[in-house]
This record gives C-alpha cells, structure tokens and sequence, in this order.
C-alpha cells in the first residue's frame, strides 16, 4: 500500500472509463425497454393510421397536413352492414358478418375449452397424486406447445371429414329422416286451444333441413372444436395455478366439517379460486377471438351469418389472411380493410387482456 | 440532505463539517483509519444507527458488537457505501477515511470499494473457478496486465491460508468447495486487490467450529496488513480475536468502545455490563 | 354419546353410499376430462403420421426429392428444402433480433431500473404485448416494413414480425432467471468494487444465462411455427426457389430474398385441397415436429443440467 494512492478513492482513468462503459451500456438497456412501448404505440399508431384511409380516404398523417376528407366506407354500413365484401365487384363493408364468425367460433370454442379446462384443472389440483400429474401436465404444455397450422392441418383431415362428417351423417341426417317421417305420419296441421298449429308440416320441414347437412372441406363447428382444444391448456394451467394457491387452511376447515372431496372442490376450492379461474377464462377467450391459422382452415372462408354449425363461416383473422393471400394492392380500398378488421381485432383483445389483468391483480391481492 | 444513491455526482450528505487539522486523536498510535462523526443512518424513515462517533486503528482488528438489529451491519456497510444499494436509505454526519469523508460529493462509491474489501455473512464466491474469484477484483480494476496473477493469486490464497487445500484445483469451480473453504476463498478474493480495510460481517456465523477456528486464526493473521473491522454476535469470538470493542445497542446507538480487554472486564456503562453478562439482549 | 351412535354414523354403508356414488362419478368425470387432452394428442400425432405414410406410399412421394427439392405447383415434384431453409435463415435473424432486445430490456428492469412509474408501465405494456395476437405483429410490419419502408416482403421483415412477438416472451423468461440469481452474489461483486454493468456480465448474467436461454429456445420453437405473422407480411405461395445460393455472396442478400417458411408452405399445401398436397403438408408438418421436438429437447438438457448441477453450493 504506497502512501501516496491513499485519497485515491475519488476515481482513477481506468474506473472513469469503467464509468463511462456503464452510463453506455445503461442507456441501451433503457432503449431496449423503450422499444417494447414503442412496439405498442407502433401497433395503435399502424392500426388507426391506415384504419382511418379506409373510412376517409386519406391517413391520419394526411389529414392533418390538410388533405380533404374523402369518406370511402361510412361507419353506419361498417357497423351495421351486414356484408361483408370488399373486393367483391359490387363491394359491401359490413363487418358484422365476420364479426359473427369470430364470435360464434369463440363462444363455441368456450364452451369446450371452459368446462374441460376447469375439470382438468381441478383434477390436477385436488385430485391426482403426484405421478399422475407428473404425466398429465407435461401432455397439456405439448397441446399447447403445437403450431396452430398443425392444428389447421388436424382439422382438414381428421376433425371435418371424420368427426363432423360422422355427426351429419351418422346423427343429423338420420334424426332429420325420422323427424321428417314423423311429420309425414302426423296431419300437417293440428287445432290446439282455437289456433292452428303446424305440426306435421313444422317437422317435415325441419325433417328436410336436418336431411341437407353435408359437410364440405370447411365447417363452424370444426373450427369451434379445434379452437376450444386449442385452448383447453390455457384453461386448466392458469385454473390450476390459481386453485394451487388457495390456502390448505380453508380445504382444512371443511374435511374437518366432515366435507367430501367434492364438496371442498365445488365448494371451497373454486370460489376462492374464482378470480384467477376468470382470469383463465378471458384470457382463453382473447387467444380465440385472435386464433388464425386454425380456425382459418378449420372454418373457411365464407362470410355468412349463421347459427348452422356444418356451414363454412369466416372469422375477422381467417378475412385478414385470405386478404393478404389475394393481390390487395397497397392503397386501395381492400389493403386499408385488413387495418380496420385488425384494428377492430386489436382492440377487443386489448380489452380482453386488460379484463384479464384486472383479474389476476385482484386474484393475487387475497392469495399473496 | 439527499439520499445516497450509487450516483457518484450526487452531493451526498449535509456536513457538520470541521476542519480535520482540529481532530485530536484519543489514541495517539496507531494512527486511525477510519474516524466516523455522528455517523447516522436511516432507511426510509426509521434510523438505523443514531449519531456514531468513533475511530478504528490502523491494522488492527476492531469488534462490533450488540444484539440483533442494534445496527452493526448497517454501520459495517456504511464505511464502503454498500448501502448505496439500499433504496430509500440515507446518511448523514461524516465517515472519514484517511482524512477523507466518504460521503463527498466527489467521491465514487465504486472506487471507495475498491480499497476496502467485504466479507459477507454467508460465503458468497462467484459461479467461477476458484482462480477466477481470486483474481476478479484484479481484473475488474483493470490490473490484470500490471501484476503477475498467478504470484497475486498464489499470495491471496495463502493470505487466507487455502493454498494448501485447493493448490491442485485452482480450475475447480469455487462452489465445490466446503462451506468454511468458500469463506476463506471469499476472504482471498476480498485481499486479493490489496486493499487496506477488511470489512467482515458475521463471517463465522454460517460455518462449522473447526472452521470458524481457522478464519478466526487468519483474522488475527491478516490485522498485521489490514486493518479489519469484523461484526459478530458471538462475544467470544470478540474477545479471542479484536483488539478494540465496540458495543451498540438497540436503535443503532454505540454505547461503548474501548480496549477490548476493558470493555469485557470492566465496562464503562451499566448496559455494556448486561449486555456482555447475558442480562440484556 | 353412545357407541351405537358413533357407530351409526361411521358407517358408511347406508346414508352415505349415494355420497360416495356422487363423489365416485364426478371424480371419473374430472379424469376423463383431463385424459382428453392425451386423447386429442394421440390422434392428432396418429393422423399426422397417417397422412404423411398414405402419401408416401399412396402417391409415391420421394422423400429424398422431399427433402431436397424446391415447392412446385405439381404435387409430383414438390419439395421441402427451400423452407426449409428459409425458416433456418428466418429464426437465425428472429434470435439476434429477439435476444439481445429481450435480455437488454430484462437487464434494464432488473438491474438499473428504480421501481418508478416507467418501470411499472413498461411491465404492463409486457403483459398487453403477450396477449396481442400474432397476426396484427404481421400487420405492423406489413404496413411499417413492407411498404412504408420498402423493403418487400423478404426474409428480414419476416424476422422482425417474429422477433416483436417473442421478445415479451424471452423478456419475462430473463426477469425470473436474473430475479432468481442470489442478492449475496451481487453484493459480493459490488464489495469488489464494481461497476454495475462489471456486475452484471461478470457475475450476474453467467447466472442467469441457462435460464435465459432456456427461455429463448422455447420462444424460438414457438416463433419456427407462427403462421399468421409470415401470411400478413406476404411470402411465397410456392417456395419454387431457394433465398440463398451456394455463392456465398448470395448469403449477405439473405435478408432481402423472397421466401415461404415451413409453416406458410404447409398452410399452401393444406390450402389446396388436393389429397396429393396434404401428404406433402403431413410430411412438411412431420419435420416441423421434429424440429420443435430437438429444439425441447436442448432447452430440457439446458435446464436439467443446470438445476441440478449449477447455481448452488453443495456442502
């Protein structure tokens, strides 16, 4: 220790070069963090920007440097239409009809998806020992862990021509030809109470309906089936995280009461857990409503609003990538509908997320 | 006053400034390494140590002593402004070091550290070889081309008196070691930069006797060098090894500092007595 | 209490057999529903795999020219390589793109970052990232990249849509395995008297690394499928050439080359609704597999091997 270094703490060259190194390396950080909000900023700016030349026919950007204000797509036909065409050679802009394929197919899909995931959940939780779990987990990170086109793929080759398929064929054609003999054998109509009533012909009817369902390459309920599948594992991990987190106290205090496992289960167990549980739900329901390459080739392409689950029905992102397969040349009026349908996508999935968050925040302030 | 962050531009602390010719030492030898003045810290709004004034000798080994939560390990990571590290936490008064106040506004904490080396309370070696952890603060300094490391490496490890044990596996990773080995490592790589204080909080409380005999062994040892200033619960371990007390008690006061002999045959305050007694704590 | 009583209700037998019965079925029905994820599995495994050997034995396909020939409109001649390719040249881009991003912004986070309202914010704005579906990253970069700034629809625009969606995903996964190195570690480094960014690459992030990267292979083996982000950009309906040559000169105009990755090639072939072009999807999906299975496969030896072995003292 040399006497004349003993004040030397102030800092030397080298540590100031050290310093310097420091300062530098922070401030890319910071820009590495600052660009995760610029990718969301971008996102809303893209959206809204090229959303606003398909209503008015000039970019936001435009607008504001002065540009006229020339309305292309109004939002009453938008919102209210109820085709949706673009680049048909008579266009039509109702969103509604593809709005009406995502939310079949997400409802649909959460039908499956809720009540499969919650059980599957609940089993992993309060039911399977551990070895059981030790297997059935690692099955349902690989289900989530498929690429969406394989799951496109399953659905063309297995899900429509075999599972759906089988349904009209083996099920509601054959119910149609009994409904329909029904309404042969019944007179066509009946005086009920001073009215008259339809029977016979009301099942003949519904008898000839039921008896024209074939299914062709794309069908709602294949893409309700792949979609709900697809997002059973998001359903039962986060469920079960949630119910893990519920203390034993609780599960205690009720076997003590001479509760059954079920009782604990339906009883304790999911209220305590219901938020997180919601919290599964909703985020299930945000990746349904953005699903693409399933349910694109799942569903098809068909802008339809219908309540038959053979029929082919196109969703807002199955819209978007037939879109961008076609020739939609930059700056017409079909290039600026994949903003608006995106924008329209962005922000009920935002929502969702937001919903979600709102949740999960509420789930961790009475577990953690 | 403002709060201490790592920023070394910051101006740091509100000074009771005296003119350092006007400091009469109370003890005349060995010269002082460290003079704190009422030396206080808080985190948030709860103070951690209350107005300390006290001197620590050169190359000597300084005890400090107290029940749990009494502040000496606040005090201990004050002197190298590791509390920097700590959000929300504040000093004020005046640490000096050679004359110097840690806490100037020129100082950079980083560089400070750099001469004063810290033995924490569980053995903390990097996931690196053992060489490697001893030669890390050469490196860091930016040394590594000045000195011979293999010589540097070499002297810390017998400093610490490991040579002997790991001479064969210097490559070995420092983790494979025993508990009371990584501890002996971790003195290594604290001495290894040469630095002129040794800071040890607890350094013996996680290991074994027949470890905790050996650092205790080279404690005594490495105060011919460094002027050490070691945190123990451990009364015995005070006595056995320091050569001066200091005792504090709750709220981050010191009530004592003395020779050690002194202070645990015939201290001064009636607390010191019942603290070392068993009567308090 | 009499005996008779404790006895009455201990037993089982009578009041309590619709109890059990209850319990018995709702169990069973828990366990089906759970197994029904193995079931799904089975079969969309077993149906890949019967597509991809009706096609090989049905339509004759070769799977060498598979292997090694380019996409063709004519199912006959229809090749794999050039995707193959492609999505090799495509997730090398996404991973320098995504990583160093990804980790600098956890770095950031977890390291120099007070715990202020831009932390706090930039953390929320992660969560909203992650949920944003994959298909509006292609559209940002469709509108941004592609025509904006003119690059076309080639390989690098590809990457940065694929690169955006998983950078949250490698961000959070580097959060928890720097959060997971130990305070003590730091603060010995710091003691040592270093600098931060000293700390950080000397200590911290060796540390963290095997989390880090685990965390990045798994973003990769998502990002190796993603469809949606590749169609919006605009590739390739048939991948009838390759985006490199064996010049290698050609390499440096990589980024820049027209290109159908593997799943945008499956997704033509599916398309096509030709019995002959689903095998060739079955086939293309099949390596798709095995690709994402190798790629599990690193990151659970990674993981494994560093559980087991690193991070902590074993005395």
């Amino acid at each position: 220790m040399s006497g004349d270094s003993k004040a030397g703490f102030i800092g030397d060259e080298k540590l100031s070069a050290d310093r310097r190194i420091d300062r530098w390396i922070r401030r890319v950080f910071f820009g590495c963090a600052a660009l995760t909000i610029v990718t969301t900023v971008a996102i809303f700016l893209v959206l809204f920007d090229n959303a606003a030349n398909y209503f008015f026919g000039a970019r936001i950007t435009e607008l504001l440097a002065g540009a006229t204000l020339d309305r292309q797509v109004s939002f009453t036909e938008f919102f209210t239409g109820t085709r949706w065409a673009p680049s048909h050679a008579y266009p039509s802009h109702g969103v509604l009809q593809i709005v009406w394929g995502t939310t079949v197919i997400t409802v649909g899909a959460a039908f499956i998806s809720i009540p499969v995931g919650t059980a599957t959940a609940l089993y992993l939780a309060e039911y399977a020992d551990p070895s059981t779990r030790n297997r059935l987990k690692p099955i349902l990170e690989l289900l989530a862990g498929i690429p969406t086109i394989v799951y496109g793929f399953f659905a063309v080759s297995f899900v429509t021509p075999v599972f759906v398929d089988g349904i009209a064929t083996y099920i509601v054609r054959p119910i149609g030809r009994a409904v329909h003999w029904i309404g042969t054998a019944l007179p066509s109509t009946v005086g009920v109470a001073g009215s008259e009533v339809a029977i016979g012909a009301t099942l003949i009817g519904a008898g000839e309906a039921m008896m024209a369902q074939y299914v062709g390459r794309y069908s709602m309920l294949a893409g309700i089936i792949v979609v709900g599948i697809m997002t059973i594992p998001m359903v039962s991990s986060i469920s079960e995280d949630a119910m893990q987190a519920v203390p034993d106290d609780l599960r205690d205090g009720a076997y003590a009461l001479g509760a059954t496992k079920m009782d604990v289960s339906l009883g304790i167990v999911i209220p305590a857990a219901a938020s997180g549980i919601l919290a599964s739900y909703v985020l299930a329901v945000s990746r349904a409503i953005g699903e693409t390459m399933a349910v694109t080739l799942a569903a098809g392409f068909n802008a339809n609003i219908t309540f038959n689950p053979f029929e082919e029905i196109m969703t807002m992102t199955a819209y978007m990538v037939s879109m961008a397969r076609g020739e939609a040349a930059v700056g017409t009026v079909e290039y600026q509908s994949l903003f608006a349908v995106g924008l329209v996508l962005f922000l009920l999935t935002l929502l969702m997320n937001v919903v979600n968050d709102l949740l999960k925040r509420r789930f961790q302030e009475a577990y953690r | 006053m403002k709060r201490t962050e790592a920023n070394p531009m910051t101006d740091l602390t509100s000074q009771t400034s005296q003119p350092d010719a006007e400091r009469t030492p109370t003890r005349t030898d060995p010269d002082p390494a460290l003079i704190a003045d009422d030396l206080s810290v808080y985190y948030g709004e709860e103070q951690a140590l209350g107005g300390v004034s006290m001197e620590i000798p050169e190359r000597r080994v300084t005890a400090i002593i107290g029940p749990s939560g009494c502040g000496k390990s606040t005090f201990l990571r004050s002197i190298n402004r590791m509390n920097d590290r700590v959000p929300g936490c504040r000093v004020t008064g005046r640490l000096d070091f050679h004359g110097k106040n840690v806490y100037d506004a020129n100082v950079d904490p980083v560089a400070l550290r750099r001469r004063i080396g810290q033995v924490f309370q569980a053995p903390n070696p990097f996931p690196k070889s053992i060489y490697d952890n001893v030669a890390y603060g050469l490196r860091v300094q930016g040394r590594d081309d000045e000195v011979d490391m293999d010589a540097e490496v070499e002297r810390a490890l017998r400093g610490s008196a490991l040579w002997e044990e790991v001479e064969g596996q210097l490559d070995a990773s420092g983790l494979e070691l025993s508990g009371g080995q990584q501890q002996r490592l971790c003195i290594a790589r604290a001495i290894a930069p040469d630095p002129e204080v040794l800071l040890m909080d607890e350094p013996t409380s996680a290991l074994d006797p027949v470890a905790e005999a050996k650092i205790e062994d080279l404690i005594t040892e490495l105060a011919e060098e460094y002027t050490v200033v070691i945190v123990t619960h451990n009364m015995q371990q005070a006595a056995r090894i320091s050569d001066q007390t200091a005792v504090f008690l709750t709220g981050g006061e010191l009530v004592e500092i003395d020779d050690t002999d002194r202070v645990f045959s015939n201290p001064a305050d009636q607390r010191v007595e019942d603290y070392i007694t068993g009567k308090f704590g | 209490m009499s005996v008779d009583v404790i006895n009455r209700v201990l037993d089982r037998s009578e009041s309590r057999s619709h109890e059990d019965a209850r319990n018995r079925i709702f169990r069973w029905l828990l366990f089906g529903a759970s197994v029904l994820g193995l079931v799904v599995l089975t079969l969309l495994i077993a149906d890949v795999l019967w597509s991809a050997y009706h096609g090989l034995v049905t339509f004759d396909i070769d799977v060498r020219q598979f292997l090694t020939a380019t996409s063709s409109s004519r199912p006959g001649r229809a090749g794999f390589a050039a995707n193959i390719l492609a999505s090799v040249l495509l997730i090398a881009m996404t991973a320098v793109l995504a990583f160093f991003l990804a980790v600098g912004c956890a770095i950031y986070l977890t390291e120099y970052a007070a715990d202020g309202r831009l932390t706090r914010l930039i953390e929320a704005n992660l969560a909203n990232l992650a949920g944003v579906p994959s298909i509006v990253y292609g559209l940002l970069v469709l509108a941004l990249i592609v025509n904006d700034a003119g690059l076309g629809s080639v390989i690098l625009a590809g990457a940065i849509a694929l690169a955006l969606l998983i950078v949250p995903i490698i961000i959070v996964a580097s959060i928890e395995a720097i959060r997971a190195v130990p305070d003590g570690v730091r603060d010995g480094a710091y003691a040592m008297g270093s600098t931060r960014w000293q700390t950080i690459r000397h200590v911290v992030l060796p540390q963290a690394m095997p989390g880090i990267m685990t965390g990045t292979i798994l973003a990769l083996a998502r990002a190796i499928g993603e469809t949606a982000p590749l169609i919006m950009v605009g590739t390739l309906f048939h991948a009838t050439r390759y985006p490199v040559t064996t010049d290698p000169a050609s390499w440096l105009y990589a980024p820049f080359a027209d290109f159908s990755a593997m799943p945008t090639q499956i997704y033509t072939w599916t398309f096509l609704a030709q019995r002959e072009f689903d095998a060739l999807a079955a086939l293309g999906i099949v390596v798709l597999l095995s690709v994402l299975v190798l790629l599990y496969a690193v990151a659970g030896v990674i993981r494994r091997r560093y559980e087991t072995d690193g991070g902590q003292s074993h005395d």
